[in-house]
């Protein structure tokens, strides 16, 4: 009786995933689908507590106790920029709970055949998903190098020791006896989440993110293989399969494959790629000229990178906004879907910054508009506004979608210096006779803008 | 008959194409709430957390075990619902955006026409 309640409930949950997932669609739906999600997660809870296997309450209460006062403080103190760390950090909690549920079940039931293999699955994906996104996490919140790390034989050496956990895991599924084995499986696959991440530089991040997200959600379908839950299949096949759309969005709009990203070492042949560069003049602007352009144009499109962020400028750039838009200027921002550390990121920090979401738009629905405008103004973005991609096929980021900024009757670009970005590859658009470049800290910058036009705007 | 694995593939299958559909779908817009929302349900291991932890005769490996799955999976569900709504709630329109609160430097008049040259 009970058994059938619980069943439906979990029928009930899982369709209420599946809406959660639907209305996200759109801003105007996705609170709606947040809540649903939220619903679908205590129907799935409760459901689980009713059944009668569980007995034993004393422990349940208690991490349902720490869970809430570590969970709260992480979703509110949390500042914006974070969270992609927050992300990363939380796919290794979610990566954690299924490999040790996993690890508990072997020893609890010692299942063979189908169960065992989804069993090794779970526990595989769980523990490398887990250190990959400690490493992540480490590498965003930058308490490791941000740069790749590599050594000689490094791919080799990582699938050697890949291969030896899945070796590892077909014997155990085979001889699910052996005991001794099991721990040498974990310990594998540990060190290969480790390995898998080392390589990979600080802008190949959003596609490492999402990846993480696939491989957690799929360790979690795996759990509801080796249990015979279908609320965890269903559940985990979503998450995994929407880490998988979010790392192809990725790769898409960086011109890479999965392989290249994860045995690439991007930023390793990037730097020798350079090339020699001949010195070329640039035309730079002061805030005053910059103000007077801005304020005799009637479209400006606003480039946002990750160093606006960084500079924190989120907030004044919305000042600038509101000057701009009282001038009667049409501003647009035109996002890169790598702008920022994780998929979307940008839109979240501009959001934050009370900039009306539609005023942002996607890359491909703005390139279009780059030839009508006045002023393309670059905060804080650099390669993804990179000409070369387009034209030189001998540029390491020759193929990328970019931005076509260099359109546009007037560029203006607010950079600390000369100095390349991330991939370290020169920029054709800051030698342009239409670009203007702005030298100085994207915050002050945008601040003396704010400050020009709005003297402008009282002289008028 | 079917066996549970055979009827397992077949959700596995269905829920990764339902999911692929519903996700492109998704505004790349929210992609970030998207990936903190999916991780909130991702959380949905409690479920087999809970099971091990409470279950009749488990041994204390199982039940060490199964408490920190439970206690990392609620502290994922909690701060990633939590938060994927604090990041949703910041999206507005025009219409429903107003000028910033707390940046005096902002005067009042942030919403008048574009026109208004």
């Amino acid at each position: 009786m009970i058994d059938t309640a619980v069943q439906y409930i979990y029928i009930l949950s899982a369709a209420l995933f599946v809406f959660s997932l639907k209305w996200m669609r759109s801003p105007t739906t996705a609170r709606r689908g947040c809540f649903a999600g939220a619903v679908g997660m205590l129907l799935a809870i409760v459901g689980t507590l009713m059944r009668p296997e569980v007995v034993d309450y004393k422990l349940i209460a208690g991490a349902f106790v720490i869970g809430i006062i570590a969970g709260v403080p992480l979703a509110y103190l949390m500042p914006m920029t974070a969270v992609p760390q927050r992300t990363a950090l939380s796919h290794a909690f979610g990566a954690l709970a299924a490999a040790l549920v996993g690890t508990a079940e072997y020893y609890r039931a010692t299942p063979h055949g189908a169960v065992m293999v989804a069993l090794v699955f779970e526990t595989l994906l769980g523990f490398l998903t887990f250190t990959g996104s400690m490493m992540a996490f480490g590498k965003l919140q930058e308490i490791l190098p941000q740069r790749p790390i590599t050594y000689r034989n490094q791919n080799v050496i990582n699938l050697s020791i890949l291969g030896l956990a899945v070796a590892a895991g077909v014997w155990l599924t085979i001889q699910p006896e052996q005991a001794w084995l099991f721990p040498i499986f974990i310990g594998l696959s540990l060190i290969f989440g480790v390995l898998l991440i080392v390589p990979i530089g600080g802008a190949d991040m959003p596609t490492v993110i999402a990846l993480l997200n696939s491989y957690a959600g799929l360790s979690a379908a795996a759990m509801g293989f080796a249990l015979g839950n279908r609320l965890l299949i269903i559940a985990g096949s979503l998450d995994g399969s929407s880490g998988l759309i979010l790392s192809i969005v990725m790769c898409r709009a960086m011109n890479r494959s999965f392989t290249n990203v994860l045995f690439g070492a991007f930023g390793q042949v990037q730097t020798t790629a350079g090339g020699p560069h001949e010195q070329r003049t640039v035309h730079s602007a002061s805030a005053e000229d910059a103000a007077q352009i801005l304020d005799s144009a009637r479209s400006v499109i606003i480039v946002p990178g990750y160093g606006l962020a960084v500079a924190q400028a989120q907030h004044k750039l919305r000042e600038l906004y509101d000057v701009l838009t009282r001038r009667g200027v049409d501003v647009k921002f035109a996002i890169h879907p790598v702008a920022g550390r994780m998929p979307g990121h940008m839109n979240v920090l501009l959001a934050e910054a009370d900039i009306p979401y539609d005023r942002l738009f996607e890359m491909d629905d703005i390139n279009g508009d780059f030839a009508q405008a006045d002023v393309a103004l670059v905060i804080g973005a650099n390669d993804v506004t990179n000409p070369a991609a387009r034209t030189d096929k001998s540029s390491p980021i020759y193929g990328m979608p970019i931005l076509d900024v260099d359109k546009a009757r007037t560029v203006m670009v607010i950079k600390r210096s000369m100095s390349p970005g991330f991939a370290g590859i020169d920029n054709p658009l800051y030698y342009l006779d239409k670009t203007l470049m702005l030298f100085g800290d994207a915050k002050s910058f945008v601040t003396d803008l704010v400050k020009e036009l709005s003297e402008v705007a009282k002289a008028a | 008959m079917l066996t549970d694995l055979e009827v397992g593939l077949y959700i596995f299958m269905l829920a990764t194409f339902l999911g692929l559909e519903i996700i492109r779908r998704v505004s790349p817009l929210l992609h970030t709430p998207l990936m903190s929302l999916t991780n909130a349900i991702s959380a949905i291991a409690v479920v087999g957390s809970i099971l091990i932890t409470g279950a009749a005769h488990a041994s204390t490996l199982t039940r060490t075990l199964g408490f920190i799955a439970v206690t990392a999976s609620m502290t994922n569900a909690v701060s990633g619902y939590l938060i994927t709504d604090r990041m949703l709630k910041m999206f507005k329109t025009r219409k429903a955006s107003k000028p910033s609160v707390g940046q005096a430097s902002t005067p009042a008049a942030g919403l008048q026409t574009r026109e208004g040259r």
